[in-house]
């Protein structure tokens, strides 16, 4: 055991595929000379030389497509895209062919891509540059969208994610960069299957991904002092979300609530939302409730893009409410 | 085993089957069903009660002939001196 | 952690006293070992319980009444993998129930005809017995909450008469608040058909005479058996009514309606009707009614029945239209067998028939599926080889 931060497990996982597989080599903007521009591929050029280690040219849609026909033709690349936001450039190799080519071409191609993104906001980086777009990608049918919220998911995730067959989108939140704990090194690919039970309770169910599951575990910690006992679930996986468990909590909570940074409307707390109600409809003593991003671009000034995302105190006054 | 051997375990075994009857004042010629509230399945309990303490199987063709307490001793006396 | 709470035995209990605990703090239990016994009003029931594990605290004392879904204890479970990633915190073993802020005044919850109350509430209304029309929801614009069903069914329980009444009176009771609830709340519509029983009394007969006592079958268990046979083409008449909406079982457990000496009436389930024997059958039936008879029936017969079957026996009515116990949709009852006159190929010859009336809930059944499901019974009731 021992203690790390969220990037460097992310690194640990990406030395390690690089140690092991041949067939694996990263690729991205300013991921070899600069280290990475969030400094996960620090040291890694240096270490596996420019064979393995790419820098590529800002041309999003190119390098993405370049990462899809590699996979294609057998290797096992991890393209490292900046930031979602610079992931609408390379929406249609996304959606249209690493999504879809397994199913066009009747399970002839495989495309065993692993991209990785930066993601959400919370950094005063301005409008264009703070989006929290998992959801639009758990929208799609033929990729795996992963969201590890803590630091032995960062590293367990990324190795099971480089064994998986379809492409697999790892959303990794800004602010978690830096967070750090206990982790096992030796410790292999982690579950990508299920959401976890990091905090159990029993009187309403806190449904959170990514950066957002902080905030729920510091909801949940202030309503206990309150006597209000809150189950927290850490949903891990996007897609396919694992509404199993998320079920389970709720027949016994009979309360929900989702936290999603991203905008309410369309977004994955609405899917959460509407699958809890088909699924335990006649568990629910009260309206699921969502605490998500405000309807706006988000805010450059400090105290104004605090104000438009979700924070504790406003997680804890939703579930207050429920118990008026 | 005498008749009145035979009677006294009849008697018990109603006793168990309609613990609340009071056999002391049971008519022994007139029917025990007129008499006592048992139904089929307390019939069918006595029946293999009957069996299991006084060693006779009742075929269901004889069942007619139990209708009183004294015609049942005469039946299982008769029954037992048979074998 | 796994509490054992206050069982439901009835549909319309609302509070049970805990007779006496058959396990002790410290021991292992298993599931379906017998762990306490409760009184309810109408039985003494040895109650089962559902996990596996160690008794690790008991939260009541014999003796001590309480509602229906009180912890009675808590039982350690072994196995069950832990979640990934778990830091849980330990639970407090009875936590109360997070506070209030006050409410603003309440609307009626029933307005226009719509009753305002969450889907969670409602089941638990039903689970617990509550009428709806009595409670006062405390919820956002009078709707009522899981809250206000459960301390309608606590205060039920507390408004009871303080002088004890005996065990005859007390059933009496409990019959009549289930009765009552049945013909107020259940659409009752009841069909009949007279079912020639020559085939299966003759077939009755012949295989009694070659059986031992012990095995004999009573004609009870021809008919128990046919009538849930019968349920597989109809299997609405074996569903549950939640609230609203039908909820199909998957088994047949029929409620045998069996009445006590000295009066009162228990219709315990014998599960899996259709798939036993009719040996299986009868012994089932014999053991359920001597520990109907004797107070010792299990609380998994008392609330398990998907449907029930009355039969009036030799000495009965000709005919009974009963009344539905809720939660089920169906009451099957069979009058007496007796020799009447029919015509066949017509001739009249007088042969043992006896009545069925099929009692249903007609929001779930009309009478077309009602006449399929009394059609099948009296076919199988024609080939009693095959049952």
């Amino acid at each position: 055991m021992t203690t790390m931060t969220y990037r460097e497990a992310l690194r640990s996982a990406l030395r390690d595929a690089l140690r092991t597989d041949e067939r694996t080599f990263l690729m991205g903007e300013d991921v070899g000379r600069y280290g990475g521009a969030f400094a996960v591929s620090h040291g890694l050029l240096e270490e596996f030389g420019p064979d393995r280690v790419r820098d590529t040219p800002l041309s999003e849609s190119a390098f993405v497509g370049a990462g899809i026909g590699a996979a294609i033709n057998g290797m096992r690349p991890i393209v490292e895209v900046m930031t979602v936001n610079f992931s609408m450039l390379a929406m249609d190799q996304v959606l249209n062919n690493a999504a879809t080519l397994r199913y066009m071409s009747g399970g002839q191609l495989n495309i065993p891509l692993v991209v990785r993104m930066a993601t959400g906001g919370g950094r005063q980086l301005g409008a264009q540059h703070s989006h929290s777009l998992e959801g639009w990608y758990a929208h799609i049918p033929g990729i795996v969208v992963l969201s590890p919220a803590t630091v032995t998911d960062a590293r367990g995730m990324l190795l099971a994610a480089l064994q998986h067959p379809d492409p697999v989108f790892l959303f990794e939140h800004a602010t978690l960069y830096a967070t750090e704990d206990d982790i096992d090194e030796q410790a292999g690919p982690a579950d990508i299957s299920h959401a976890a039970v990091c905090r159990e309770g029993q009187h309403v169910t806190l449904i959170a991904y990514g950066g957002s599951v902080r905030k729920a575990l510091g909801a949940a910690e202030e309503l206990a002092q309150q006597g209000t006992h809150a189950e927290v679930i850490d949903l891990r996986v996007l897609r396919p979300l694992d509404m199993e468990t998320v079920l389970a909590s709720v027949r016994k909570t009979h309360r929900a609530v989702v936290v999603d940074e991203a905008w309410r409307t369309g977004s994955l707390s609405a899917e959460i939302s509407a699958r809890i109600m088909e699924g335990c409809f006649d568990a629910l003593d009260w309206p699921v409730e969502r605490v998500c991003g405000a309807e706006v671009p988000a805010p450059y000034a400090k105290h104004m893009e605090d104000a438009s995302l979700p924070q504790v105190p406003e997680i804890v006054e939703t579930v207050q409410e429920m118990f008026v | 085993m005498t008749d009145d051997e035979i009677r006294a375990v009849v008697l018990r075994l109603l006793g168990e089957i309609a613990p609340e009857a009071d056999l002391e004042v049971l008519d022994a010629d007139k029917r025990v069903r007129d008499q006592i509230d048992i139904d089929s399945m307390d019939a069918l309990n006595f029946l293999i009660a009957i069996d299991k303490e006084l060693g006779v199987d009742i075929p269901e063709a004889d069942y007619p002939r139990l209708a009183t307490l004294n015609a049942i001793v005469r039946y299982v006396s008769e029954k037992r001196a048979g074998r | 952690m796994a509490e054992f709470l206050m069982p439901i035995l009835g549909a319309d209990m609302t509070a049970g006293t805990l007779v006496a605990w058959r396990k002790q703090p410290g021991d292992r239990v298993e599931r379906g070992d017998i762990i306490a016994e409760v009184e309810s009003d109408k039985a003494d029931v040895e109650v089962e319980i559902f996990v596996t594990g160690v008794l690790d605290r008991i939260l009541v004392e014999p003796g001590t009444k309480v509602p229906v879904g009180t912890p009675l204890a808590i039982i350690r479970e072994e196995g069950g993998a832990a979640p990934p990633a778990a830091t849980a915190a330990a639970l407090p073993a009875a936590a109360p129930a997070p506070p209030r802020r006050p409410a603003p005044a309440a609307r009626p919850a029933a307005e226009g005809g719509r009753l305002r109350i969450s889907p969670s509430a409602r089941q638990l209304a039903q689970q617990l017995g509550v009428d709806l029309s009595g409670v006062t929801g405390s919820g956002p614009d009078g709707r009522i909450m899981r809250r206000d069903i459960e301390e309608a069914a606590a205060s039920t329980a507390g408004a009871l008469p303080p002088v004890e009444l005996d065990r005859q009176t007390r059933m009496r009771q409990a019959i009549a608040a289930a009765m009552a609830r049945s013909a107020r709340e259940i659409p009752h519509f009841h069909l009949t058909t007279t079912i020639d029983m020559s085939r299966a009394m003759a077939w009755l007969s012949a295989e009694n005479a070659r059986r031992p006592v012990t095995e004999r079958l009573l004609y009870g268990a021809v008919l128990l058996k046919a009538m849930a046979l019968a349920l597989r083409d109809v299997p609405e008449l074996n569903a549950t009514w939640s609230g609203e909406r039908v909820v199909p079982n998957p088994a047949i457990h029929v409620g045998v309606a069996i009445s006590l000496r000295q009066g009162g009436l228990v219709a315990p389930a014998i599960h899996d009707t259709d798939r036993q024997s009719l040996t299986e059958l009868m012994e089932k039936f014999r053991d359920v009614a001597q520990r109907a008879r004797a107070g010792s029936l299990r609380s998994s017969e008392m609330s398990d029945p998907t449907i029930t079957m009355t039969s009036l026996g030799e000495t009965g009515a000709e005919s009974v239209f009963g009344l539905i116990y809720p939660p089920q949709v169906a009451l099957v009852g069979f009058g007496r067998v007796a020799e009447r006159a029919v015509s066949i190929g017509g001739q009249i010859v007088s042969h043992p028939v006896v009545t069925a009336t099929l009692s249903a809930d007609h929001r779930v059944a009309d009478g077309h599926r009602g006449s399929v499901y009394l059609a099948a019974l009296e076919r199988l009731l024609q080939e009693p080889s095959q049952l």
